[in-house]
C-alpha cells in the first residue's frame, strides 16, 4: 500500500544527507523555530486535553499539567438531559459516510475523465467544478433554506446531506484528478503487452495503484463534511435529533449556575480524537492530497 | 543573476510520445464520448445543487417579501417584482417606510450593518491572510531545512487543521475568557470577547492559529519542487542568502504561495463559525456570513439580495486576485491533467 504514495520529489535531502554540519547558530535557531511550531500547533489542543480531565470547579485553575482529573466530564457530555451529544456524533457519521460516499463515486468518473482523457471543453468543466468549490456557503444557503422550506425538509437528514454535495464533490474531483494524473498509466500498457486482460490490468496493476488516492480523497472529503458548520447549523433548524456533532458543540449548554467549559470541552475531545488520530496514521498522504492541486505551477 | 525556470516544455518533452496524427483523430471522437459520460453526473449533480440555487438566488432577489403590502396593508403570501430595491436597501442603506417610501436604515436594524460587516470582513481577510502568509513562509522555509523531526511537525501541524472550526471556536472562548488561562499568564484583564477590539484580535488569533500551518504546509509543498542545484550555482556565483530567497525562492514558490493565498483569501471572506460561536457577531465581528444568516429570520428574498452581493464580491475579489498573482490555477490543473 505505501508504495504508491504521490510522494513530493525529495531531491534536496538526498543531496546533503550524508553530510554532517559542524555546530552552527543557523541549524540551532532552526530546531528552536520547529519546536515553536510544534508548541503551536499542540499547545491549545494540551490545553483542551488538559480541562477535558479537569473537575469543572477547578476551571479557572491555571496549573499546566492534569489536576484533579475526572472522568465526570465526559458522562456529563453524554447525558441526555442537557444535550444530544450522543445523537450528534451518530448523525455525524450518517452525514459524512452518505456525503463521502457520493462524492467518491460520481467522482472517481470525472477525476479520470479529467487526468486520462482528453476532449473538448475540460478546460471549462474544471474552471467551473473549481469555481463551484469556492463559492460562499452564504451563496447557495438562503435560496436552499427558501426550496427545504417549502418541500417541509428542514430538520431532516436530506437536507443536510444534498447541500454538502457542492463542496465535497468538487473536492472530491479536484483531488482526484491530481491524483490520477500522476499514475504510472503506462503501466496498465505494460501488463496488457504482457498478456493481461483489460479485468486483469485493471485488478491487479491499476487497482493497488489507485486505491491509496481513492483512499485519501475519500479521507479528506469525510473530514470536510464532519467539519462543516453554516449548512448544518442552519438547515437543522434546532432539530438535535438530526444536527451534527459541530453544531452540538456550539450549543453546548449546562444546567443553571453552571459554565460547562470543562464539559465542553469533553464534548470537543471525543469529536476531535478520532481526527486526530487518523491525521496522524495517514499523515503522509493527506499532506499528498492536500497539496497535490496546489503544487502544479 | 538569471535563474533559468523548469516550463512545461521540457515536461512535455520527457511524456510519453503522441500517437500518429491519423490514430488521434479516431480516439478522440471515442474518448471524447467517454468523457461526457463519465463528466456529466458531476456537472449535473453541480448544477443541481450549485447551479440552480444561485440561479433561484438571483430571482428572488428581485421579489418582495410575502408579508404586509405596504400600500395596501394586507397580508399577501405573494411575491411581486420589486426591481433593484433589496440591493438598495443593503447597498445603499434604503429602508422601506410604513407609508411606502425610503427612509435610511436606523441604526441597530440589519440593513445597516451591511457595510460595517464588508468592512470587516475585508478588514479580517487582509489581516489574517498576511500574518498566515508571512509567519507560513518562515515555517516552511524553516521546515524546509530541517532534517530531524521532520514528519513529526509535519503530523503536529495537521493538528489545528483537522479540529473542527466548531470545536477550536469553544476552545477559544475558554482560553479568552476574562478569568481564562490567557489573561492569568499574561497579567491582563482584557474582556476579550466583549469589546470591539479585543473581539476582534480574538477572532484573528484563533484564525492564524488554525491556518497558518495550513498555509506553511502548501508553502513547503512548493518548496520542496524546487532543485537544490539551482541553490548551489548561485552559492558558487556568490549570491548571499537574502539573493538566493529573493531571486529563486521567491518567483519559484510563487505557483503554491499564489494557490495558497487565494484560497485563504475565499475561505476567510465567507468566515462564519469562529466568528459566530466566538462572540456572536457581536462587537464589529459580524462579517457578511453571519448578517446573511440573521437576515434569514427576517426576511429570504432580501437575504437572497444580500447572498447575490457576497457572492458577487467574493467572485470578483478571486478573479482580481488570479489576474493580480497571474495565477494559473485552471491552467495548472489542465496542465498536470494531461
Amino acid at each position: 500500500m505505501t508504495t504508491a504514495t504521490v510522494s513530493v520529489p525529495r531531491s534536496t535531502t538526498a543531496e546533503t544527507v550524508h553530510t554532517r554540519p559542524p555546530f552552527r547558530w543557523g541549524t540551532f535557531g532552526n530546531g528552536l523555530v520547529i519546536a515553536l511550531i510544534i508548541v503551536w500547533c499542540f499547545l491549545p489542543f494540551y490545553w483542551m486535553v488538559v480541562l477535558a480531565f479537569r473537575e469543572n470547579a477547578y476551571t479557572y485553575d491555571t496549573t499546566p499539567w492534569f489536576t484533579h482529573t475526572t472522568l465526570g466530564n465526559f458522562r456529563y457530555a453524554f447525558n441526555t438531559a442537557f444535550n444530544q451529544f450522543g445523537r450528534s456524533l451518530v448523525n455525524s457519521l450518517i452525514i459524512g459516510t452518505v456525503v463521502t460516499v457520493v462524492a467518491m463515486v460520481v467522482g472517481v468518473f470525472a477525476g479520470y475523465a479529467m487526468a486520462r482523457l482528453s476532449f473538448r471543453g475540460k478546460g471549462l468543466v474544471l474552471a467551473a467544478i473549481l469555481g463551484a468549490s469556492m463559492f460562499p456557503g452564504v451563496a447557495i444557503l438562503t435560496p436552499i433554506f427558501q426550496l427545504f422550506t417549502n418541500f417541509g425538509w428542514l430538520g431532516t437528514y436530506q437536507a443536510l446531506i444534498i447541500p454538502q454535495i457542492s463542496f465535497s464533490l468538487p473536492l472530491a474531483v479536484y483531488t482526484l484528478t491530481s491524483f490520477f494524473a500522476d499514475m504510472p498509466w503506462e503501466l496498465e500498457q505494460a501488463a496488457r503487452v504482457d498478456g493481461a486482460t483489460p479485468g486483469q490490468a485493471f485488478r491487479l496493476v491499476i487497482f493497488p495503484l489507485a486505491a491509496p488516492a481513492l483512499f485519501t480523497t475519500a479521507i479528506l472529503v469525510f473530514l470536510a463534511s464532519w467539519n462543516e458548520y453554516l449548512l448544518s447549523s442552519v438547515l437543522s433548524v434546532g432539530k438535535a435529533s438530526v444536527a451534527p456533532s459541530t453544531v452540538a458543540i456550539a450549543n453546548f449548554t449546562a444546567g443553571p449556575h453552571i459554565v460547562p467549559y470543562t464539559q465542553t470541552m469533553a464534548a470537543g475531545l471525543v469529536v476531535t480524537i478520532p481526527l486526530v488520530i487518523v491525521v496522524l496514521l495517514f499523515q503522509r498522504r493527506i499532506v499528498s492530497g492536500l497539496t497535490a492541486g496546489g503544487v502544479k505551477g | 543573476m538569471t535563474v533559468a525556470r523548469p516550463t512545461a516544455d521540457t515536461a512535455e518533452l520527457a511524456g510519453a510520445p503522441q500517437p500518429a496524427p491519423a490514430k488521434r483523430k479516431k480516439i478522440r471522437t471515442g474518448e471524447g464520448r467517454l468523457a461526457v459520460t463519465l463528466v456529466a453526473p458531476t456537472v449535473i449533480l453541480l448544477a443541481l445543487v450549485v447551479g440552480y440555487p444561485i440561479i433561484k438566488g438571483i430571482y428572488q432577489s428581485f421579489q418582495s417579501e410575502p408579508g404586509l403590502d405596504p400600500t395596501t396593508g394586507f397580508f399577501s403570501n405573494t411575491t411581486h417584482w420589486i426591481g433593484l430595491t433589496n440591493y438598495k436597501h443593503w447597498l445603499l442603506q434604503q429602508c422601506a417606510t410604513p407609508g411606502g417610501g425610503t427612509t435610511k436604515c436606523p441604526t441597530g436594524t440589519l440593513g445597516s450593518q451591511f457595510w460595517s460587516s464588508m468592512w470587516v470582513t475585508i478588514f479580517f481577510t487582509v489581516v489574517t491572510v498576511t500574518i498566515e502568509t508571512v509567519i507560513g513562509m518562515c515555517f516552511a522555509l524553516v521546515m524546509h531545512r530541517a532534517f530531524k523531526g521532520r514528519g513529526l511537525v509535519r503530523a503536529a501541524i495537521l493538528v489545528p487543521w483537522a479540529i473542527p472550526t466548531a470545536v477550536t471556536s469553544k476552545l477559544w472562548i475558554v482560553i479568552f475568557d476574562p478569568q481564562g488561562v490567557l489573561n492569568k499568564t499574561l497579567g491582563t484583564q482584557t474582556a476579550w470577547t466583549s469589546s470591539q477590539w479585543p473581539a476582534r484580535l480574538a477572532v484573528i488569533i484563533a484564525d492564524v492559529w488554525k491556518t497558518t500551518p495550513f498555509i506553511a504546509l502548501l508553502i513547503l509543498a512548493g518548496l520542496q519542487g524546487i532543485s537544490a542545484d539551482l541553490y548551489e550555482s548561485a552559492r558558487v556565483d556568490g549570491a548571499n542568502a537574502w539573493q538566493r530567497f529573493t531571486r529563486i525562492t521567491l518567483p519559484l514558490v510563487k505557483p503554491a504561495l499564489a494557490v495558497a493565498v487565494i484560497f485563504r483569501t475565499l475561505d476567510v471572506l465567507r468566515m462564519y463559525d469562529l466568528p459566530w460561536i466566538l462572540t456572536g457577531g457581536s462587537n464589529g465581528t459580524t462579517t457578511i456570513s453571519i448578517l446573511v444568516v440573521k437576515q434569514l429570520n427576517v426576511g429570504l428574498n432580501s437575504a437572497s439580495a444580500l447572498s447575490t452581493i457576497t457572492f458577487i464580491v467574493i467572485f470578483a475579489i478571486a478573479l482580481g486576485m488570479v489576474r493580480l498573482f497571474n495565477a494559473n490555477i485552471v491552467g495548472a490543473q489542465a496542465k498536470g491533467a494531461k
